[in-house]
């Protein structure tokens, strides 16, 4: 059944159709990538879904609830949560500080003044075990702009996996790190969500990676859907491959 | 004491209650070897810790610069001066009480017109209420005596009234830094609490990146609402302590100035340390004191120091002295950090 | 009718002076991105320099004569400015703003003294500008003719300042900075340069206003302060970093001032505090300003 799906939805900034009358299906439990050139619309349609913009037009729908006019906050609670292409982080506070937020915001533990955070041992114990799972453990007391690129990139992802979405969003995983970071961050990830039975959307641009580690693709070109398939139904689609070469 | 918490992850409680335990015991027998003179001076200092320590919670945890905090500080000491003049309290606890109320009051209606603005836009709003308050008590001289203001005298602590009479002043001095000192380890242990609580740690959050706070679910104009009425409270909580100890306000301490001495106190100490703002409000209490009692010019003294105070000691004496202290360490011991394996 | 004219008459001449000092303090917001608190001192100096001068030279020359003082005394301030922007201010440019605010408070705290140990702590009175122009009747008082010139002057600043900034070549190169810093750097331009003179234009249009005030009123410590805060009012209500802003800013805050005196005088700064507070409400970056 699908977990997400949007209905004709537009975003246009002046001359630019960013999204251009976009019909998006998320089933749930699977992890799809989202792919184009640049410029195609892809950041643009996860940011009206998880409400960093507003639609001009159109519905988005989860759990077959219309969530187009929900806060960023009401998303969460729902259950959409996202990471980000550049790394934003909490840079002061250490990276166990970084996901055990997400948990007490989940448990909406975040209004208790009278008590110390570090003296939760229920939270303590799974933000421990959410660091352990992306390859963090250890690394807890690290502030979070003192770490390594490819450590940021994780945590950024582990801090949006703390909430225990429904549906997660990852925009674009492992852009600017080395290409032998790339594999181990996305093997990292790809255990996690599949373990947990995440339903994903990743953003991508690597092709080889989006081909390893997805279960559908979608191709974004131009604001408007261009392709929607299987792995190898994509990479037999000769409009794709143009379109992919045509810009390099 | 803060840095340890942000190096190492998770807090030594035991070492933490140690080392506030040897201060507090340190300023209780300080009256025990200083004169009534000292001890006053000392309780003024504990008193700027006070508002410092609340003000800090928007600056450092929060991240907004408030330039109108006086408007917390005067407020309390305005409505213990009204409460003891027009109602004729003179019990210090309910003279407090109606302090914490006002401010608390002033807090909330203020904290909802500040709470969606951020940097200097803030500031400046914060700067124009407390403005609203100073006229106010500037031009209705009839409620509040205008610039000749209103004397408070020395009310009850605690039931013991009899502050009359010969050494009056050196027995109401004595007990009333008891007084305050008592307080300020409540409001120390209380603002730990909070800035190492969940919701301390949400605002550090939305200090550091307010669009992924958002983005986790925290409601953000809420939690800077609640960190604004909390700090003004505690600040208009020294206001209220203060005015029986000087026995007169006049506008000037809701006046924009005094949110400047605010703001150079708590970067006196450092801002990004729990400890910073107390040790800013001793000291910069000592530094105000000698300053007047040594020159006729201690502006150019105090200008002068938070000049250089900028340009070379940003993160303030308790910054400075906690990253000298890392410095040394790195030093003694090259193989303290832990070696990870890739 | 006459005491309404009277009013206006007041109003303009408070606009004229507060234009002087807030339009400095705008363009120096727009230009370095910096709220410089030491700018009601950069006034308050300007006051003492020219009655000083005017102290010193009334008497010897005829008194048309000391109006020249003016000028003096407001170049005095700008060339002091333009030698405290690259050595103390220029550091903070790219820190965060509560250090920018904390030096420039330092600043104005020792400006204090400064004008203290030079100018001695009694007030400076020099109204000898004042007699060559006379003064004309109006509902039974004398209203000095020197009060036009200070409109007249507020009125120029106005006029020059616009044709500075969008008509000259400097002008080009001073919005091109404030647009953007490291792109107009990129192009070669001398952001350095750039910084110092609108800084010291900035001083020259404070001291300006201090030096015209001064025959009608005395320099006194403190003056800073005020001049600050009412200014702060005025650009942000105008909008800050705006000069047209900081104009109607300051016409607004004139009237509704001269107003408030006539009519609720209890409430009259309370009710300005409440009129920038509501623009910061209703439009953080004020009438005029760029969001």
């Amino acid at each position: 059944m699908s977990l997400l799906r949007t209905v004709n939805l537009k975003k246009h900034f002046g001359e630019t159709r960013a999204v251009d009358g976009v019909d998006f299906v998320v089933t749930e439990g699977e992890v799809l990538a989202l792919v184009g050139p640049n410029g195609a619309g892809k950041t643009s349609l996860v940011n009206l879904l998880s409400a960093y913009l507003t639609p001009d037009s159109g519905e988005i729908i989860f759990l077959d609830q219309d969530i187009t006019n929900m806060s960023v906050t009401g998303r969460i609670k729902a259950g959409i949560a996202r990471s980000f292409q550049i790394v934003n982080l909490f840079d002061d506070l250490t990276a166990f500080d970084n996901v055990a937020l997400s948990i007490f915001s989940r448990e909406n533990k975040t209004l208790k003044l009278m008590s110390l955070a570090d003296h939760d041992h229920e939270v303590n114990k799974e933000t421990d075990e959410v660091l352990e799972l992306f390859g963090l453990g250890g690394k807890g007391h690290i502030l979070a702009k003192e770490m390594a690129q490819g450590e940021r990139k994780l945590l950024d992802v582990a801090v949006a996996y703390a909430l225990r979405p429904k549906f997660l969003f990852l925009d674009e995983p492992t852009s600017g790190v080395s290409t032998r970071d790339k594999a181990q961050i996305m093997d990292t990830i790809s255990s996690v969500v599949r373990a947990g039975h995440i339903t994903a959307a990743v953003v991508e641009h690597d092709m080889d990676v989006v081909f390893k580690y997805s279960d559908r693709i979608v191709v974004m070109s131009d604001g408007k859907i261009l392709a929607d398939g299987s792995p190898d139904e994509i990479r037999a689609n000769k409009e794709v491959e143009t379109i992919f070469l045509g810009t390099g | 004491m803060a840095a340890m918490d942000k190096r190492q992850g998770r807090i030594r409680l035991p070492q933490v209650v140690g080392i506030a335990v040897v201060f507090a015991v340190g300023l209780a027998l300080f009256p025990q070897v200083a004169g009534t003179y000292q001890t006053m001076i000392l309780a003024y200092g504990l008193l700027f810790a006070i508002a410092g320590l609340g003000f800090n919670l928007l600056l450092g945890y929060t991240g907004l610069l408030s330039f109108g905090h006086s408007a917390f500080y005067g407020m309390g000491a305005y409505a213990v001066a009204f409460a003891a003049r027009d109602l004729g309290i003179t019990s210090m606890e309910l003279l407090l009480l109606c302090g914490l109320a006002a401010t608390a009051a002033i807090a909330v209606v203020f904290g909802l017109v500040c709470a969606g603005l951020t940097r200097i836009f803030f500031a400046i709003m914060c700067l124009a209420l407390s403005q609203v308050l100073w006229s106010l008590s500037y031009k209705f001289f009839w409620v509040t005596g205008g610039t000749d203001g209103i004397r408070v005298k020395w009310p009850s602590l605690l039931g013991i009234t009899e502050y009359s009479g010969g050494g009056a002043f050196q027995r109401f001095v004595h007990d009333y830094y008891y007084y305050v000192l008592v307080i300020f380890c409540i409001v120390v242990v209380g603002m730990w609490i909070i800035t190492h609580s969940p919701f301390g740690k949400a605002l550090q959050a939305i200090r550091d990146n307010e669009i992924r706070a958002e983005f986790l679910g925290v409601n953000i104009r809420k939690y800077r609402l609640i960190a604004y009425i909390v700090s003004g409270s505690v600040t208009g909580l020294a206001g209220a302590l203060w005015v029986p100890l000087a026995g007169l306000i006049t506008p000037d301490t809701l006046w924009w100035p005094f949110s400047g001495k605010l703001v150079f106190v708590t970067l006196l100490g450092g801002f990004r340390n729990f400890t910073g703002p107390i040790v800013g409000g001793v000291l910069y209490n000592y530094l105000e004191v000698y300053a007047i009692a040594s020159t006729e010019y201690w502006q150019v003294v105090l200008g002068g120091i938070l000049i250089v105070l900028v340009m070379v000691l940003p993160t303030g004496v308790v910054g400075g002295l906690s990253q000298l202290a890392a410095k040394l360490r790195t030093k003694e011991e090259p193989q303290r950090e832990p070696v990870t394996d890739g | 009718m006459d005491i309404f004219i009277l009013q206006v008459l007041n109003a303009l001449f408070y606009a004229a002076i507060l234009f002087l000092i807030a339009s400095g303090l705008t363009l120096i917001y727009g230009v370095m991105q910096i709220v410089n608190m030491a700018h009601g001192s950069f006034f308050a100096l300007g006051a003492f320099v020219t009655a000083w001068l005017i102290g010193q030279l009334a008497g010897n020359v005829h008194p048309l004569l000391l109006l020249l003082a003016m000028p003096v005394g407001a170049f005095i301030v700008a060339v002091f400015g333009m030698a405290l922007e690259p050595t103390l201010l220029r550091p903070f440019y790219k820190r965060p703003e509560e250090y920018q605010l904390l030096l420039t408070f330092g600043i104005l705290l020792v400006l204090e003294d400064l004008m203290r140990v030079l100018f001695g702590g009694s007030p400076l009175a020099a109204d000898q500008p004042m007699a060559p122009f006379g003064s004309m009747p109006v509902m039974g008082l004398k209203y000095p003719n020197y009060n036009f010139l200070v409109i007249a002057v507020g009125i120029a600043a106005a006029i020059g300042l616009w044709a500075f900034v969008y008509r000259t070549r400097f002008g080009v190169m001073l919005r091109a900075t404030s647009q953007n810093m490291k792109m107009a750097s990129a192009l070669g331009l001398d952001v350095g340069r750039v910084y110092v003179l609108a800084f010291g234009i900035g001083c020259f249009l404070a001291g300006l206003g201090g030096a015209i005030v001064v025959p009608t009123q005395t320099a006194v410590l403190g003056m800073a302060l005020d001049a600050l805060i009412i200014a702060f009012v005025v650009v942000v209500v105008g909008g800050i970093g705006s000069l047209k802003g900081a104009l109607i800013g300051a016409v607004i805050v004139s009237f509704v001032r001269t107003a408030g005196v006539q009519f609720f005088p209890e409430i009259e700064l309370a009710v300005l505090y409440l009129i920038a507070a509501g623009v910061l409400l209703w439009r953080p970056t004020g009438l005029f300003g760029k969001a």
